[in-house]
């Protein structure tokens, strides 16, 4: 159990909903520091698999064990931001006062230096996305569990924000779980991408490229496709993109 | 790219003023809602100079406030409209805190909503004026009785809309605050609170009317002093100026108490963005 300090252990896990079960007896070990990617058809149970571990699956019948750290951060698809604070308050919600110094260089450190007092309402898809970054930031966390963190903002914007939590990953390093449908997101952040696949796992694929990666990378191809096949998708798409080249 | 750039020209030619919502209600004007009680009074004047209006049916907006000054000065009017007042406060004062509470312990326990929801909305399905005879025989006709039934008015309306923005509170931010770890405390303060404001602030301006109403029911059945008993007692000598004179003292402090709790609404609920802001 020392072993796994700050990192995530989760034995024969199983979660379901009335007689639909989700999670089938699931292990998972996640080390240290790991930057785990976990993808996954919808509704193959990466949600509740990451609820589950977050601990805010009340109400859903199951059993197993789950070691986590103790400070665990979520961040949720939506920003979830309080419409009525202001993002520094926002940011430091359920912190003591003092932790103000910690919470504002989170915040620059999202890049919204000098939002501190806006309203949420006043925030952009991208820079709400970046404040909820900050508030999971500041809670100093040992293991980040992300439910699709980018999936409702624009292509740009998700490039933008790719960049950034790898790098607050290197600078901090904590635990990550990034629950994700988009492998190509799976493949450039994570060292390590999961398939959830009707509550199990069928693929436990290591991706040894060094970061920065670039989405042109053609070694990317390579893991893609291997996902993609685990998750039964139709190999069609290289002929389609030579022909786009 | 020809629309973008046609937009720039468009806000070059108009960068001094701000440009209008299409879909919305239209440009700010300054003391909105004064503006049609302005309007009603001059038309008012109007009828009464061109002698179009009877005074007899309705008297004259100056002769009105001719008949205020005499009953002000003889010494009539002042006491009558402080009692007034401070039943309207002191109802109001009580039921607001009983709405607030009842709805607070009946929006965040099972057993509280088990205890008290059910009870208010009966309450409320019955009429105020339905219960006056049964608290005339509880309380007799004294101050207490008024400011009972004033509070009543209050709370029922307070206690309802404040339960619906409690139970409006989305549960996202309640699995935020979850996974947060906020206390309860915290919770309540950071989330539940706020996030109830807008429905409590419904809740407090239909109040507010609430107590004006259920003040002007009292004070003309078995009064002995107020603003709705010096109305009745002039209405009985066919003084129509003192009856319209207390209509229109009603109707200032209806709207300047409604006016008093948006102004502290809009600062409180600042966060808001709303069609009509």
């Amino acid at each position: 159990m020392a072993a796994h300090v700050g990192g995530l252990t989760v034995r024969a896990l199983t979660r379901g909903f009335g007689a639909r079960t989700v999670l089938h007896d699931v292990d998972l070990e996640i080390p240290r520091g790991q930057f785990v990617a976990l993808v996954g058809r919808s509704g193959s149970g990466k949600s509740t698999l990451l609820r589950a571990i977050a601990g805010i699956d009340f109400e859903v019948e199951g059993s197993g064990r789950i070691e986590a750290p103790e400070r665990v951060s979520v961040v949720f698809q939506d920003s979830r931001l309080l419409p009525w604070r202001r993002v520094l308050a926002n940011v430091l919600l359920g912190l003591p006062r003092q932790a103000a110094d910690r919470a504002r260089a989170a915040i620059a450190e999202v890049g919204l230096a000098g939002r501190e007092d806006a309203w949420p309402n006043q925030l952009s898809g991208g820079e709400a996305q970046r404040a909820a970054l900050a508030r999971s930031l500041a809670r100093e966390p040992e293991l980040l569990l992300a439910d699709e963190p980018f999936g409702a903002l624009d292509a740009l914007t998700r490039i933008k924000m790719h960049t950034l939590l790898r790098e607050l990953w290197e600078r901090h390093r904590p635990t990550v779980l990034l629950v994700t449908h988009d492998v190509d997101e799976a493949v450039l952040l994570a060292d390590r991408v999961l398939v959830l696949e009707e509550g199990r796992f069928s693929l436990d694929l290591p991706i040894d490229l060094p970061h920065p990666r670039s989405a042109r990378d053609e070694r990317l191809a390579g893991y893609r496709d291997r996902l993609l096949t685990a998750l039964g998708v139709e190999q069609a798409q290289p002929v389609l993109e030579e022909v786009a080249s | 790219m020809t629309e973008i750039a046609l937009d720039t020209r468009v806000a070059a030619a108009t960068d001094t003023r701000r440009r209008v919502r299409r879909l919305g209600p239209g440009k700010r004007i300054p003391f909105t809602r004064g503006i049609g009680p302005l309007l009603l009074i001059g038309v008012w004047s109007l009828g009464s100079a061109a002698g179009r209006l009877d005074p007899r049916v309705l008297p004259a907006p100056w002769s009105v406030v001719h008949t205020g000054w005499t009953l002000w000065q003889s010494g009539t009017l002042g006491p009558d409209l402080a009692i007034s007042l401070q039943r309207a406060a002191e109802g109001f004062a009580i039921g607001l805190v009983a709405g607030v509470v009842l709805a607070l312990v009946a929006g965040l326990s099972r057993v509280g909503a088990a205890v008290i929801d059910g009870n208010v909305q009966v309450n409320r399905a019955l009429p105020i004026l339905g219960m006056i005879p049964l608290f005339i025989l509880w309380l007799g006709i004294g101050e207490t009785f008024k400011i009972s039934i004033i509070a009543i008015a209050v709370y029922i309306p307070i206690y309802i809309n404040l339960s619906a923005g409690l139970s409006a509170i989305d549960r996202r931010f309640v699995e935020l605050a979850e996974t947060l770890g906020l206390g309860r405390w915290e919770f309540l303060r950071q989330v539940v609170i706020p996030g109830a404001l807008p429905g409590f602030f419904t809740g407090l301006r239909l109040g507010v009317t609430s107590a004006w109403l259920a003040l002007v029911v009292v004070e003309e059945v078995n009064a002995t002093s107020g603003l709705g008993y010096l109305m009745y007692q002039q209405a009985t000598y066919g003084l129509i100026d003192s009856v319209v004179l207390g209509l229109v003292i009603y109707g200032i402090w209806g709207f300047a108490s409604d006016l008093v709790v948006r102004l502290v609404e809009r600062r409180v609920l600042s966060w808001r963005r709303t069609l009509a802001d």
